[in-house]
């Protein structure tokens, strides 16, 4: 057994490759591993070890970022699959999905070419609600049915969702100045 | 050099040996040194006694400098060659320093970072900075009895690479070998955090002289997380005094004064300001140089009336912080209050009330970074003891990013990102038969690259001509744990390469720091070959020493010929070592590291994995 660099970020953390993820288990493992591996542990040691501890270092973090956010892990998880998301490629939504994307991004900007904050701030949780929900649809397909076709469509819609929450969050920044 | 100390023969193997390290906070107004002693962080005082060291240095015509209280005295008489709050033009060009017309100083403004003229010459704010930290190099190493080994020292948070570089060059300038750069904020709750054995998330509010930060921490059984931070690299307690110093203006109704009496009306005020910090209300009773006689009181509430728009200033990061934590205030634990301006009443009002809760006082708002940062350099030399097991996880204050068409710009690393972080971006060549590609590197969170900091330019060459969109050039960002970004451009259907560490541009050249160095007075007369003999030397010694406390760790990991093959290695540096050729000691290092770097990967695989145990070992194996 050899833990190489090329190894997925799961067995990195020494944890199952599921979506369901237990927060705090996740972030014991993370701090464990930047225990051993941060650069500060090595600052008194010759160049070569700083620079290979900066590089662990800096994929220990990028292991957690992926497999923190349900997007980055089901993204992940899919791509480790073999399965194509197809941001690019794909774009057959269901009609549905994309009237729901019009309407929203209508909403949004209304309310940022009206200066609205309160109205971006209620947007803003009403799609933090969606999200979830939209998000445990992800964890059933992925984890129970093994639907990955159907999970990587769930993907799809979760990015878009994100997307529109960033550009509420933008919008409101650049209105406080 | 600095590390001299660990390559006494003889002595380099000592497992124990306390190596000398202090954390030192470079402040806006005033700067301090801290060490630990005895397992307890202290500040440093200088021979009278004195820990705090105002961040004034005075260029006197006859070559000497002064540096501290008798400079600050100074600034008055001899304003134009007084330097005060030199860390405001850290990496700054003059267009971005406010109230330079309200400044003494005879600015030199160029493509780069902004130049004072002073009876010595042309100073950059990279030599005035060198100049305190060295003034408190000095006074460590009178205290602690040697040489230092190195320092921590400590930056706002939400200083940008420019501004970290030019305090990385200053360190250098002064002699110091930089452990870390560490955030003020962060520095503080290490302070706070490991004498309260606070757990939970807090927020530290750092009002100093110049500078203004916002940290949200989570602090977790010895690990420090950094979940936000935000602020602004120019608001502080001078914008107070600046108030007071333009409202007394205009209550004195008295023509435009002189720079000497600017400044003296000035230093009036922050006199005021912090009087009033204490008393209901500061009379003002000065006769300037021109005659005339300024005659004003101020009462604490028209002071606070005067400042509200400040005080509010610092709030909008705050807000900003906590957003990007995913926190509302009500969720914040307890907020640390550190830097001098923390202690004005309206501030501690307009704290308490937007988290619905008192401030934290109880912690010396004055040396709380300097003890800190102290703590960490302790175990940063390698004097960790058994309960100095934390660990900081900071973050990037500002996003990262690089210039795409129409000047806009395509972020490539986010802000708030734990560090260490790599990010990589692709792009491709829109004309046919490019051979070589420009990128401009910003940093900012605004959308326009007008809006934000440019950092540097590069440019990658030699790229095989192909048609348009056929090249696939990924970019590189990689920002170290002192926040110092270094990008690296390739192209990969050829390999063709071009890496470059960014040296802002604002930041001073390898040749500006190179000519620095020999005329500074630190090495006057060193022979610059002998310096370079002595400092691949000290190299030498430290990757013995790692290497031979690697094998009394770690030997078990080696089988007999790997381990006879390293003997060997370790041996054969020795010799190298032992002789006067600096570039065959260089070239036996890097050979030295090929032959160890099985064992070392080896090793770091042992530590993460018993890092993992507790786990199922199936688990591991997926
Ligand atoms: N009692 C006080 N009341 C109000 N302001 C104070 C008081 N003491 C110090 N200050 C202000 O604090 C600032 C310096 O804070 P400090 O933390 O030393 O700054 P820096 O970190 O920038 O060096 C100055 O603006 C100074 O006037
Ligand atoms: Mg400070």
């Amino acid at each position: 057994m050899s833990i190489d660099p090329t190894q997925d970020y799961f067995s990195l953390f020494g944890l199952q490759r599921t979506y369901a993820m237990d927060e705090a288990v996740l972030e014991a493992a993370w701090h464990r591993l930047q225990s051993q591996v941060h650069p500060d542990r090595y600052a008194h040691l010759p160049d070569v070890d700083k620079r290979r501890a900066m590089q662990w270092a800096t994929r220990v973090n990028e292991g957690f970022r992926t497999l923190k956010k349900p997007l980055a892990r089901a993204r992940y998880l899919l791509e480790l699959a073999g399965v194509d998301v197809g941001v690019e490629t794909n774009t057959a939504m269901s009609p549905e999905f994309l009237m729901e994307q019009m309407e929203w991004r209508e909403a949004v900007e209304e309310a940022r070419a009206a200066a609205e904050v309160e109205e971006l701030e209620q947007l803003h949780v009403r799609l933090l609600h969606h999200a979830r929900d939209v998000r445990a649809e992800l964890g059933r397909q992925i984890d129970v049915d093994h639907d990955l076709a159907g999970a990587a469509d769930t993907v799809r819609r979760l990015m878009f969702i994100e997307k529109l929450q960033h550009e509420i969050d933008e919008a409101l920044l650049a209105l406080e100045g | 050099m600095a590390l001299l100390q660990i390559a006494e023969p003889g002595m380099s193997t000592e497992p124990h040996k306390h190596r000398l390290a202090v954390g030192i906070d470079l402040g806006t107004t005033n700067s301090l040194v801290a060490s630990v002693r005895n397992g307890i962080a202290v500040c440093l005082p200088d021979e009278s006694g004195r820990t705090m060291l105002p961040s004034v240095v005075r260029y006197h015509v006859d070559g000497s400098t002064e540096t501290g209280l008798g400079a600050l005295k100074a600034q008055a008489t001899d304003p134009r060659n007084t330097i005060v709050s030199a860390k405001r033009f850290m990496g700054r060009g003059l267009k971005d320093v406010a109230h330079v017309e309200a400044m003494p100083y005879d600015f030199e403004d160029g493509p780069g970072m902004v130049r004072l003229r002073t009876v010595q010459g042309v100073k950059s704010p990279v030599e005035v900075s060198a100049e305190i930290l060295r003034v408190l190099r000095v006074r460590a190493e009178a205290s602690l009895g040697g040489r230092l080994v190195g320092v921590v020292i400590t930056v706002p948070a939400y200083f940008d690479d420019a501004q970290r570089q030019a305090t990385k060059d200053a360190a250098r300038l002064a002699g110091l070998d930089v452990l870390r750069l560490l955030n003020e904020p962060t520095a503080a709750a290490v302070a706070y955090g490991l004498d309260n054995a606070a757990e939970g998330v807090y927020a530290v509010y750092d009002l100093g002289g110049g500078t203004f930060d916002l940290s949200i921490l989570k602090l977790s059984r010895g690990v420090f997380e950094v979940l936000s931070t935000n602020g602004d690299a120019a608001l502080g307690g001078d914008d107070f005094d600046h108030r007071l110093f333009c409202s007394i203006l205009e209550r004195a109704d008295i023509d435009p004064p002189s720079l000497e009496d600017a400044r003296r009306l000035q230093m009036k005020a922050r006199e005021v300001k912090e009087l009033l910090t204490s008393c209901e209300e500061a009379p003002i009773h000065l006769r300037l140089g021109s005659g005339e006689l300024v005659d004003v009181v101020v009462t604490r509430n028209e002071f606070a009336d005067m400042t509200r728009h400040l005080v509010q200033k610092t709030l909008t990061p705050v807000r900003k912080a906590l957003r990007d934590a995913g926190l509302t205030p009500e969720e914040i634990k307890g907020v640390v209050m550190v830097g001098g301006a923390t202690r004005m009443p309206q501030i501690q009002r307009a704290v308490a009330a937007f988290f619905g809760q008192e401030p934290l006082t109880n912690l010396d708002p004055d040396k709380v970074v300097a003890l800190g940062a102290a703590m960490q350099a302790n175990v940063l030399a390698g004097n960790r003891a058994e309960q100095d097991d934390w660990l900081l996880l900071d973050v990037i204050p500002l996003s990262l990013g690089l210039e795409t068409m129409g000047g806009l710009v395509e972020k490539v690393v986010p802000r708030n990102s734990t560090l260490p972080i790599a990010r990589a971006q692709e792009f491709t060549t829109f004309k046919d038969g490019q051979t070589a590609m420009a990128f401009h590197v910003v940093q900012g969170e605004r959308e326009l690259v007008a809006d934000c900091r440019s950092l540097a330019r590069f440019e990658l060459r030699g790229i095989p001509p192909m048609v348009a969109g056929a090249a696939r050039i990924r970019v590189t960002f990689q920002v170290d744990a002192d926040g110092l970004l270094s990008v690296s451009a390739r192209e990969m259907s050829s390999g063709v390469e071009a890496s470059v560490l960014v040296k802002p541009s604002y930041g001073l050249s390898d040749d500006e720091i190179a000519e620095m160095l020999k005329s500074g007075v630190e090495h006057a007369g060193d022979d610059m070959v002998l310096r370079a003999l002595r400092e691949q030397q000290v190299e030498a010694e430290r990757v013995i020493e790692a290497a031979e406390q690697a094998l009394a760790k770690d030997g078990h990991l080696l089988d007999a010929d790997e381990r006879a093959g390293i003997d060997a290695a370790v041996a054969r540096l020795r010799e190298l070592r032992a002789g006067s050729d600096h570039r065959a000691i260089k070239s036996g290092i890097d050979a030295f590291a090929r032959a160890t770097d099985e064992f070392a990967a080896r090793r770091m695989d042992n530590s993460i994995r018993s890092a993992l145990a507790g786990h199922k070992v199936d688990e591991l194996e997926l």
